[in-house]
């Protein structure tokens, strides 16, 4: 198992300026907790969370306060306090609209903290319930998708991929989480494969984090069953399937998941939590963050309460420099611009990024697409960013399905590296988008042709049916008639006799 | 207090390059090629660049204000004077003023701005205004001033402007025109380049390290240079084995005429070439391939216009063909 890693390459990838000292220069600072939580009941993939706390209220920490409806994940009170509302509020969400949260005014004397119960005979236990723990601790994936964890632990799997391998400019909390509490990811990366019966575990961590790689060869010295991997410092090397590709050779099937191959990925982060939670009881309700970038004063990596107002913890880094321009949160390259601050710290957050003027693409005007195919280069998932812009503006989205957009996982080189200054991420999402609702449209309309043909061919069923009953009947008349054929009298009285009764039943409709 | 930031959307890194600087990093690889073609061929050369990029600049700029487009991003984003120095490159350079003019308004009004503009031509315009020159004024393009008596200014200007260049008089046959003539008169290869110095390989070197340049910047990608090579070799090669007495050697073809400039520099035009990996290795094959049967079989001494146009016509179709497989797609 320690044998010596093969690596390999993955399709396109560009080394970018790193910018990691910032947030690495001082070890991580536990962030004060701020008079005031807001907690969105949606953090994660999946249905939003129901509330099981009132307005008004006490809760303690590590007590339950919403529970997970369908795929989702708990949510936890990070401090003790008063639940003082459960309304709409701002949140770092793609659709800028406010979201339902619980409000906590922090308390610490509003009482002891309610974990759970600590689990340290975890290698004893059954994998079905340490899963449990894992649901009952509301983790979800914390390298910034937050797929509730319990649900990716279904399938049997060999190889488990810890990915430390944080590969955006400026982000730098697993680099910390690894370098001070590598001990915690090695035990929820055993925890882990326990539950999914992985007969491997590899912990990749880029060969640029110094740090990190040491703190993680110490904390596993002597032993063999995680290896250390040290991989290429190239971004996006941390995207789940480049990383799969680099440790095993292999590509997870487009539309497919890591599992198809028998691995698992699961972000460093994440590890930490998944032991926290079985070894502390401690459900997630903190987390590292790096507040960065050249737009505050004092970067640092902070180990914040979820909930945490983002204002508080650029507070933490010494304010805003005069210069600071846009927020974003999460890395420079796929990150998310903010419009406020006052927007609460969500469990997928790993980095809260000030950029200034002189960081920032500048407003040179947008030029035509002269097909230098810098984005063909490096582009992680092989397709051809020039003609998918085309096909796009073309409106042709039969070519845009044909040219795979769906794979794109809007890492953002091809943007970046773009010399006409063409926004094409802002042109994939929309595509996808539209994709999503031709999709929808079709669906509806083969739907709604699938009843009409059904209809149709039901009353063409019944007419047919008809039909074939008066053909039968009379086929069955003349029949009938040929039979009394030898006796006409008797026949003549018979018809009497009918249209007698037929008047009579007439008469008795009529009274 | 909360603070309300301006949005943008990722990634909010500052762009890694500019049209411009592509534009200018390529201009900057020709230097070498365009400093010793000036020491050989006397200041013609750059005469004939800077005419092609008055009419190139002022002609776009008609066109622009035609078209309704802003002029300042698209002036300045040194695609014209590319065009116009990579045209003007092959003109002899004592030919008429006029000749550039003539030139420029096919590549520039008919080649890029009818069919679009920036990005959006299907053909090289800087070939497609030497191909139209060379068909219509054969004669004052076929001749070369001899490379060791420079013309004198005043000639050089009296030719220029006053038409008054005495061609056949003063004309030098190049090695390629030499080898057409030779060999259509029955001698043989070595015969035809008994007077040839080799000195053009130099010249193919000075361009081959401006394209190396242009390599290592990331400004082009190898596969179309390589594809030259190869569609050369292919078909240069056994025409050469077959007889070397009746066809000149793949070096010769690779170190003589418009090959090298061509293959760094003009089949290199990310516009109207091919954009996948593999199209692009193709493109290249077809222009080295068609340069070397042009010179061979064709009824003009060097091929590497028709060869790029032509390719130029099959790129959208090579793309298509070529398209590499998404990751994660079944090979």
């Amino acid at each position: 198992m320690n044998a010596p890693q093969r690596l390999f390459a993955f399709p396109g990838g560009l080394r970018l300026p790193e910018h990691k000292d910032a947030a690495t220069r001082a070890p991580s600072r536990a962030c004060p907790l701020p008079p005031r939580l807001v907690l969105p009941l949606s953090q994660h993939a999946g249905q939003a969370a129901r509330p099981e706390v009132a307005p008004g209220e006490r809760v303690v920490r590590g007590q339950r306060i919403a529970r997970a409806e369908g795929l989702g994940a708990h949510l936890h009170a990070p401090a003790a306090g008063v639940v003082v509302a459960i309304e709409d509020h701002p949140v770092p969400h793609a659709s800028g609209l406010p979201a339902p949260c619980i409000v906590i005014d922090v308390d610490p004397a509003a009482g002891e903290a309610a974990l759970l119960p600590a689990l340290p005979d975890w290698p004893a236990i059954e994998p079905a319930a340490l899963r449990a723990r894992i649901e009952d601790a509301g983790i979800v994936g914390l390298g910034g998708a937050a797929f509730p964890t319990a649900g990716k632990l279904g399938r049997p799997i060999d190889l488990l991929v810890l990915n430390g391998a944080e590969c955006e400019p400026w982000i730098a909390c697993d680099e910390m989480l690894l370098r001070e509490r590598a001990p915690a990811v090695r035990d929820g990366g055993r925890i882990l494969a326990r539950i999914v019966g992985a007969s491997r575990i590899v912990l990749a961590i880029e060969d640029r984090m110094h740090g990190a790689l040491a703190a993680a060869r110490e904390a596993l010295a002597g032993a063999d069953d995680i290896a250390v991997v040290a991989v290429p410092t190239i971004y996006p090397e941390g995207g789940e399937r480049q990383l799969i590709r680099v440790l095993t050779g292999a590509e997870v099937p487009s539309g497919g998941l890591p599992a198809d191959l028998g691995v698992l990925c699961h972000n460093v982060g994440t590890a930490a939590a998944v032991a926290d939670a079985v070894l502390r009881g401690l459900p997630l309700v903190e987390r590292y963050v790096s507040v960065t970038g050249a737009g505050v004063a004092d970067p640092v990596t902070l180990r914040a309460a979820i909930g945490t107002p983002i204002e508080w913890l650029v507070a933490q880094a010494g304010g805003y420099r005069a210069d600071a321009e846009r927020l974003v949160m999460g890395g420079p390259m796929m990150g998310r611009a903010l419009p406020t601050d006052a927007v609460p710290l969500v469990k997928a957050a790993n980095c809260v990024l000030v950029l200034t003027a002189a960081e920032l693409r500048d407003d040179a005007p947008e030029l035509p697409c002269i097909r230098c195919g810098e984005c063909v280069r490096v582009c992680p998932a092989r397709l051809l960013p020039q003609q998918l812009h085309w096909h796009l503006r073309a409106g042709d989205f039969d070519e845009v399905e044909a040219h795979a957009l769906r794979d794109c996982i809007e890492c953002g080189l091809c943007a970046h590296v773009c010399p006409s200054h063409i926004p094409l991420v802002e042109w994939y999402r929309w595509g996808k988008t539209e994709l999503r609702v031709r999709a929808e449209d079709r669906r509806r309309s083969d739907l709604a042709r699938e009843r009409f043909e059904a209809r149709k061919a039901r009353l063409e069923r019944e007419d047919a049916e008809r039909a074939a009953r008066l053909a039968a009947r009379r086929a069955s008349a003349p029949a009938a008639t040929a039979g009394d054929a030898d006796d006409p009298v008797a026949a003549a009285l018979a018809r009497a006799e009918a249209k007698k009764r037929g008047a009579a039943t007439e008469d008795a409709d009529g009274a | 207090m909360a603070r309300e930031f301006r949005l943008g959307g990722a990634p909010h890194l500052p762009a890694a390059t500019s049209v411009r600087t592509v534009m200018g990093k390529v201009l900057l690889a020709l230097l070498p090629g365009v400093a010793l073609s000036t020491a050989w061929h006397g200041p013609g050369v750059l005469l004939q660049a800077a005419l092609a990029c008055a009419f190139a600049l002022l002609l776009e700029a008609a066109m622009l204000r035609l078209r309704g487009r802003p002029l300042r991003p698209f002036l300045g984003d040194l695609s014209a004077p590319l065009t116009a120095v990579l045209f003007a490159l092959c003109l002899p350079p004592w030919a008429p003023w006029w000749i550039a003019a003539v030139g420029m308004v096919a590549a520039i009004v008919f080649a890029k701005h009818l069919y679009g503009g920036l990005g959006y031509n299907l053909f090289n315009p800087a070939m497609v205004g030497y191909a139209l020159v060379l068909v219509a004024f054969t004669r004052e393009l076929s001749g070369w001033p001899p490379l060791d008596a420079p013309i004198p200014p005043g000639a050089l200007l009296d030719g220029v402007f006053g038409g008054g260049v005495p061609w056949d008089a003063m004309a030098q046959a190049t090695p390629l025109d030499t080898l057409r003539d030779q060999l259509g008169q029955g001698r043989t290869v070595a015969e035809a380049q008994a007077g040839d110095d080799g000195r053009s390989a130099w010249l193919a070197l000075a361009w081959t390290l401006g394209g190396l340049w242009l390599l290592q910047q990331r400004v082009i990608h190898w596969h179309v240079p390589v594809g030259v090579l190869a569609g050369v070799l292919a078909v240069a090669l056994p025409l050469w084995l077959y007889d070397t007495g009746r066809h000149a050697s793949p070096w010769f073809h690779l170190t003589h005429g418009a090959l090298a400039l061509g293959a760094f520099f003009i089949a290199t035009d990310p516009v109207s070439g091919a954009a996948t990996p593999r199209g692009r290795l193709l493109f290249g094959a077809g222009v080295g391939a068609m340069t070397v049967l042009v010179r061979t079989f064709g009824a003009y001494p060097d091929g590497v216009a028709f060869g790029v146009l032509l390719m130029n016509a099959c790129a959208p179709l090579l793309d298509r063909w070529l398209k590499p497989r998404p990751f994660g797609h079944a090979r």
